[in-house]
């Protein structure tokens, strides 16, 4: 298998890391969704820690990004 | 036609004005260069936004209270009363973060969040500086912070190395988070501007997704400069208070 495929490979695989970071904003955001479907007073205490925490979940995938735009264009 | 689509052209530092000073190459760069505006913009910002004082703001002065309440509002409730000192340090990494992210997002201009060297040196000083705040308040008893408590003994031989780490790897997270966002953000625009400009009338449609994420990166823009902003005050939070 010569380099230039298996950066290919590399970097899809690298991608997958996208999955975890899906899981993670749908959750955060099902959550706000039914904290608030309970308790719509709650709203503006709450979305604040949701966007947080899906900044913070969205990262997580951006790593997984990065290091696929690394294999592909850097080495 | 193909076009050959360098996505991360975007990202080269070009020196501006070249300057050795003793071997050290000191030039002003077009990342310096942004980094200026972005401190001027801010200045004028908030000098020219407060400058009338009324008692009933502008537009401009609203923008600049509503940033500065926004800051003040953050730390008090994250960090509590011991971090009224700390303000002005966060307001200024929030208000350089925010600007330098919006300056990024004009076209044909340069990010300068989105060069590691940037982003760790900001996180470098955050953790730094935390560090110190809590060894000067808390001395020897700092390293509580280390020792979670409830715990039986045991488990601690497990838990001490693992906080020790997760304190240690702070600056690293913290600044790849917002270099990671920063690059991925614009090299997915370039990419996609890419295959626009390469498939000819088809291409609307990939252009149509960039309008999108031009939306999504102007909001990712902001909500990293705020969670910047709120982890310096969490990692404030726990030098101060001790959990």
């Amino acid at each position: 298998m010569d380099l230039a495929a298996a950066k290919m490979i590399g970097a899809g695989l690298a991608c997958i890391a996208l999955v975890g970071a899906g899981i993670g904003i749908g959750n955060v955001f099902s959550a706000l969704i039914s904290s608030v479907a309970r308790n719509p007073a709650a709203q503006g205490q709450v979305q604040p820690f949701a966007f947080l925490g899906f900044a913070l979940a969205e990262a997580t995938g951006l790593f997984g990004l990065a290091i696929a735009f690394l294999i592909l264009f850097v080495f | 036609m193909a076009i050959e689509i360098r996505p991360l052209e975007q990202f080269t530092i070009e020196r501006l004005i070249p300057l050795h000073i003793g071997g050290v190459d000191v030039s002003y760069t077009n990342s310096a260069f942004l980094m200026t505006v972005a401190v001027l913009l801010i200045t004028a910002l908030l000098m020219l936004g407060t400058r009338k004082r009324a008692l009933v703001p502008g537009r401009w002065q609203s923008v600049a209270e509503m940033s500065y309440e926004f800051v003040a509002d953050m730390v008090e409730t994250n960090v509590g009363h011991g971090g009224r000192e700390f303000f002005p340090f966060v307001f200024t990494l929030f208000m350089f973060i925010l600007f330098a992210n919006f300056l990024g997002l004009i076209p044909y201009s340069y990010t300068v969040t989105s060069q590691i060297v940037v982003t760790f040196a900001l996180a470098a000083v955050v953790f730094i500086g935390v560090t110190i705040v809590g060894i000067v308040r808390h001395g020897f008893h700092f390293l509580r912070l280390f020792v979670p408590q409830g715990v039986p003994a045991a488990l601690l031989l497990l838990l001490v190395p693992i906080e020790l780490l997760s304190y240690c790897i702070r600056p690293f997270t913290l600044s790849i988070r917002l270099f990671a966002n920063m690059l991925a953000g614009h090299t997915m625009l370039a990419i996609f501007a890419g295959f626009a400009a390469s498939i000819g009338l088809l291409g609307i449609f990939p252009l149509a997704i960039n309008v999108l994420l031009v939306a999504l990166e102007v909001l990712v823009a902001a909500l990293q400069a705020y969670v910047f902003a709120i982890l310096t005050c969490l990692y404030l939070s726990d030098a101060i208070n001790l959990h």
